[in-house]
């Protein structure tokens, strides 16, 4: 850590040269620049890009007219009769999912903080599906829900659970869309365990002894001590996973890409369709950015509920 | 938690049936088991079928989860007959650069905002933040135009420069967490001794912050590596593609699928993530909740 000092450079001018950087201000500035380059020019600038995007009549390749609100009364009159599907069908998925992947997250966490064999093992073996490229996973979950080799319902058959040939997943609207919801539970879940398991690791252990020495069963431990000091974490999985869930791509698009029938659409398949396949880029751009005041909303609401113990 | 051996007040409720044998294997150890058998078996049918026959793999007629005659005919077709290599190469230059810069900015906006006091800090960093409300799904539309002005359509630094904007706020956003926990006293006492504040810096600062870069570089080299709408979109020629575009996109003939090569390419793209992950697994998971509870 030694300083080289340098003695043939003048003492005024090393000094100098030194401060405008010792000061914190300067130097937190230009630390900054790199980040708000890459962030302006690939992100606010095609935001605010998109934004105007969304009242023009642009096509792929070519910016078009202003058009006001056209591609927004073209959404609003479900002109193209799928917009309110999407809709209903966004808040749906996210809806549920998030249900699932925050109970399961929760239960997995506690099963996860006993003292259990191979507990690492476990603990990474668990958080697999998070890990591995979604779309990849998803081809899988594909072939296993495949109409007339699904060893899913191989599985159910032989289990007894269902009749065969059991359902068929992909090709029937309600399915499909429970479908997409359980391949989402499962990939979601390890990052909300995870996420949960870390945040009552650091819970001191003298309350849970404290509380055993009054008695207190389980369920009370676990309702008096683990989830209030859990709150910020809870909140913030909440908050984050909210988001990717609402915005969630990849995975539907993989699997069901809005069939059967666009029953399984959702916004950000259905502007990614008008966007890029069908050229529209003004009215992609406003689907796309309905999601952006949900989202606001959202992430209101719950930054909202993580503020109020102070 | 571990449960007590001594204990000192006789509970009032059935606590000793659940420390049991019985009573752990019920309420811990069967749960546990459904859901690693729910999780893992994914990957077991994706590796099992890659190594089936074309025959074999329509053949339900006996236990499709064993594989009879394994064969090696899935991967030679995929290694010899597609671009899957070129993939591959592919993916790992555009992760592997596109984590370096991002670990370069957030590196710097992250010790910045976390150590530095100069007016719109806050402000920055909740700016930061605020980024991951405008997801990819949002900005793919108007990255077209971006990209296009940019001549980069089918070159790969049209991904090395578009995935830092979702990488760099979560890599800033963790490394602040870690800055933050390094003694501010350590710095000082280096500026004492005539060190200046860069040199406190990459000297003091960064050295002591290794573990979370490590965390937040091998995050978002995950991320990276499983990138797939801004992949589908700006490549479009199938030799720039990235694994995840390449496997969903050309693998599939028609209406034909071929489980077989499809799942064996697959299973290839999710080994070097899963390898990765194995070895820094509590990197990975501080990096991974670094967010949520220090956040």
């Amino acid at each position: 850590m030694g300083v080289r000092a340098r003695p043939d450079t003048p003492a005024v001018l090393k000094r100098r040269r030194v401060r405008i950087f010792d000061r914190e201000a300067p130097l937190g500035y230009v630390l900054l620049v790199p980040t708000l380059v890459v962030l302006g020019v690939f992100l606010l600038y095609p935001f605010l890009f998109g934004i105007w995007l969304s009242i023009t009549d642009s096509e792929l390749g070519a910016l078009g007219n202003f058009i006001g609100l056209g591609n927004y009364r073209f959404e609003w009159r479900n002109t193209d009769g799928v917009f309110y599907t999407a809709l209903v069908n966004t808040f749906l998925y996210t809806g549920v999912t998030t249900i699932f992947k925050f109970s399961l997250g929760l239960a997995m966490a506690l099963l996860l903080n006993q003292v259990i064999p191979f507990r690492r093992f476990v603990r990474a073996a668990l958080l697999l599906p998070y890990i591995i490229p979604t779309v990849l996973s998803y081809e899988a979950w594909r072939w296993m829900f495949d109409p007339t080799f699904s060893v899913v319902n191989w599985l159910l058959v032989h289990t007894h659970l269902a009749a065969y040939p059991g359902p068929n997943w992909l090709g029937v609207p309600a399915n499909a869309m429970a479908a997409l919801m359980i391949v989402n539970v499962w990939r979601g879940t390890p990052f909300y365990a995870i996420a949960f398991l870390a945040g009552m690791q650091v819970i001191p252990v003298d309350l849970y002894e404290a509380a055993r020495v009054d008695g207190a069963t389980r369920w009370q431990q676990f309702t008096n001590i683990t989830l209030p000091m859990l709150r910020p974490v809870l909140l913030v999985v909440l908050l984050l996973s909210t988001i990717l869930t609402f915005a969630d791509f990849q995975g539907p698009f993989v699997l069901t890409n809005g069939a059967p029938y666009n029953s399984t659409q959702l916004l950000s398949i259905w502007a990614y369709q008008w966007g890029i396949p069908g050229g529209a880029i003004g009215l992609g751009a406003a689907i796309s950015l309905v999601l952006f005041p949900l989202l606001t909303i959202v992430v209101a609401g719950v930054l909202f509920l993580l503020r109020r113990p102070e | 938690m571990a449960a007590p051996a001594i204990k000192f007040a006789k509970p009032r409720t059935g606590r000793v049936i659940g420390d049991s044998l019985l009573g752990r294997t019920i309420r811990i150890y069967i749960p546990l088991l459904v859901l690693l058998v729910v999780t893992l078996f994914p990957f077991y049918w994706m590796a099992v079928t890659s190594f089936k026959s074309a025959s074999e793999l329509f053949d339900f007629s006996v236990s499709p989860l064993w594989v009879r005659e394994p064969t090696l005919d899935w991967y030679r077709h995929l290694f010899t007959e597609t671009n899957f290599p070129r993939w591959a190469f592919n993916t790992a230059v555009v992760a592997t650069v596109s984590t370096l810069i991002s670990l370069f900015c957030s590196i710097l906006a992250g010790y910045s905002l976390a150590r530095l006091r100069y007016r719109g800090a806050d402000t920055i960093g909740w700016g930061i933040f605020v980024t991951y409300l405008v997801p990819p799904t949002l900005l793919f539309l108007p990255l077209t135009f971006v990209i296009r002005e940019l001549h980069l359509f089918n070159n790969l630094w049209a991904l090395i420069l578009t995935y830092p904007t979702f990488l760099i706020p979560f890599c800033t956003w963790m490394l602040m967490g870690f800055f933050k926990g390094i003694p501010r006293e350590l710095e000082e006492a280096a500026l004492v001794d005539g060190a200046t504040r860069m040199q406190a810096m990459l000297r003091i600062a960064i050295p002591l912050a290794l573990p979370g870069i490590l965390a937040a570089g091998l995050f978002a080299f995950t991320l990276s590596w499983n990138e797939f709408l801004y992949a589908l979109i700006f490549m479009n020629d199938s030799l720039v593609k990235t694994i995840p575009v390449g496997v969903t996109q050309e693998l599939i003939h028609g209406d034909e699928f071929f489980w077989g090569e499809l799942m064996a390419a697959a299973l290839l793209g999710s080994v070097p993530v899963a390898v990765l992950y194995s070895f820094f697994v509590d990197y990975f998971v501080a990096g991974m909740t670094a967010g949520a509870v220090k956040g």
